[in-house]
């Protein structure tokens, strides 16, 4: 360090400049908004609960599974997402469909959230298109983890997320908080 | 005699809420400007019926959170000193105040009501001694926790503050020769000289390396980053290890309280206290010439707000510091002091002298 640093002050004084420069700066952009300049933000900080941030188009968010017309699942139970799967977090249990043309169709569909990953794996695998991560939803959460599990209805119920990436459905409640 | 213990009584009032407000309002400053300097938006939760004022609730949803905890006592701690602690510390942090002047005298139907707690003709000398016992507590809380970090905290706060306590003391001897008095409501009467017919002659002005040295010893004796090293309770582990609840959010009150003390003695000594530039007792007098007569209580109200002002910017400064400056390590600190501080003291003491030897009046 050479005499100048050693004293501190000079380097202290341009300190307080940066932080300086930033409080009033910030401030004046704070004042700017309160004042009707909705452009003008003094934090880089995202509100979150009433604020989100944009998600990426291809986020992998909770899963839904894909209705055909009549509402029935897509899905043939060919057990294909719950082989991949890495966590073994999915459970089917596959059964006749009332239709000669299909197949199977599964009577249970549990994905244990509690365990998922959320590598995308089962969506992947699926040949029939019958999975996706789209919903958006980031926020499902529960006190057990019994209520992690969600079923074939609530994941059939669920909808892909809007064009602004916001979830389009409310997020399931489970089992074990329902009223 | 009613009226005069009333007006004592209220000068006393007045300085306590003053003190004790702005002390509980520096957590919510502390946080919100923080914030702002770091790009965040700050604490700004707390709220009430949906009312959320920029966070304002939060000091008392803090104060509800500290009162509500446990109070826990280690089992080895000294029953005694350890409760004792941290009432010494906020103690002697809320009566530094009492002589700290925040305006002049006040003269209502023939009575004369000097505008600080207590009239005090050593009050300089009063408000460092009541600064420097404070340092007590914090040692009782290092000692008696039966903690040794708190022991070693204890042990480093009793050292920052003895090396800050001197140069604090070396400081000001400057200031007292140049104003020649030892009374904070003189010193401040006397920053209301012009110098050559045009400046105020405040504190900063004649003695500027005693500002500098005495704001350094002054946040030193704080406790508060950059001079933490008692405290750094995110790493190195202070004296107040062992204490919860309230008794913890007491020892965090008395280092915003010194830091409100600090502030309100740079401004008495060194920012010409309640002095507003140009501003005598009939009303403005400005050195052109031009004169502006305001009624007495006007005056008065001008002072103190002055006075307040000056406290606030002085404490938005510290916390800028706070802020801004990493901690010094314990060996720098002591460096600082040691061979920083205290030398420079003494020069600036004999460059003092020097000056007012030259200058005097033959």
């Amino acid at each position: 360090m050479n005499l100048a640093q050693r004293f501190y002050l000079r380097e202290v004084l341009s300190g307080l400049g940066l932080t300086a420069g930033h409080f009033f700066r910030n401030m004046g952009r704070h004042i700017a908004h309160s004042l009707g300049r909705r452009d003008a933000r003094g934090a880089v900080t995202i509100q979150y609960p009433e604020e989100r941030r944009p998600l990426a188009p291809r986020l992998r968010s909770l899963h839904r599974l894909v209705r055909r017309e009549d509402g029935s699942p897509r899905c043939v139970a060919c057990m294909m997402c719950e082989t991949v799967c890495p966590a073994r977090c999915i459970y089917i249990v596959a059964d006749e469909h009332p239709n000669p043309e299909i197949e199977k169709v599964p009577s249970r569909f549990d994905i244990d959230l509690g365990k998922c990953v959320f590598c995308g794996y089962c969506v992947e695998a699926c040949p029939e298109d019958a999975i996706r991560m789209d919903t958006g939803i980031l926020e499902f959460s529960s006190f057990s983890r019994g209520g992690m599990i969600y079923t074939k209805e609530a994941l059939l119920a669920l909808e892909p997320a809007g064009p602004d990436g916001r979830p389009a459905s409310p997020v399931p409640i489970p089992a074990d908080r329902r009223p | 005699m009613i009226a005069d213990l009333g007006i004592a009584f209220g000068r006393v009032v007045f300085v306590m809420m003053f003190v004790l407000n702005l002390g509980g309002l520096l957590t919510w400053v502390e946080r919100k400007q923080s914030a702002i300097m770091q790009d965040r938006i700050g604490a700004n939760r707390a709220s009430i019926l949906g009312l959320r004022l920029f966070g304002l609730f939060h000091p008392l949803a803090d104060a509800i959170k500290m009162l509500t905890k446990e109070d826990f006592r280690p089992a080895r701690a000294d029953r005694f000193l350890f409760g004792l602690a941290p009432f010494v510390s906020v103690f002697f942090a809320l009566v530094a105040f009492a002589s700290i002047p925040f305006g002049d005298v006040l003269h209502v139907s023939g009575r004369e009501i000097p505008l600080q707690a207590v009239t005090l003709n050593v009050g300089v000398l009063y408000v460092f001694a009541m600064l420097s016992l404070g340092v007590y507590g914090v040692m009782m809380a290092g000692w008696s926790s039966g903690n040794n970090f708190a022991l070693l905290g204890g042990q480093r706060a009793a050292a920052l503050m003895i090396s800050a306590e001197i140069a604090i003391g070396a400081s000001i001897i400057g200031v007292i020769m140049v104003y020649g008095s030892l009374d904070l409501q003189s010193i401040a009467r006397a920053q209301g000289e012009l110098l050559w017919g045009w400046i105020p002659k405040w504190g900063i002005l004649t003695q500027p390396l005693a500002f500098v040295l005495f704001l350094t010893a002054g946040i030193a004796s704080t406790k508060r980053i950059p001079f933490d090293t008692p405290e750094g309770e995110s790493e190195i582990i202070g004296y107040f290890v062992e204490y919860s609840g309230m008794k913890f959010g007491m020892f965090a009150m008395a280092d915003f309280l010194e830091t409100v003390v600090v502030a309100g003695m740079t401004t008495a000594l060194f920012l010409g206290g309640w002095q507003v530039p140009y501003l005598v007792a009939a009303g403005f007098h400005f050195p052109w010439g031009a004169t502006l007569a305001l009624p007495p209580l006007v005056v008065t109200l001008l002072q103190v707000g002055s006075f307040i002002t000056k406290v606030v910017v002085m404490i938005f400064f510290l916390m800028l510091i706070r802020w801004t400056l990493p901690r010094f390590r314990y060996d720098q600190a002591m460096r600082l002091g040691w061979l920083g501080l205290f030398p420079l003291s003494i020069a600036n003491i004999v460059l003092t002298g020097l000056v007012l030897l030259a200058t005097r009046p033959a």
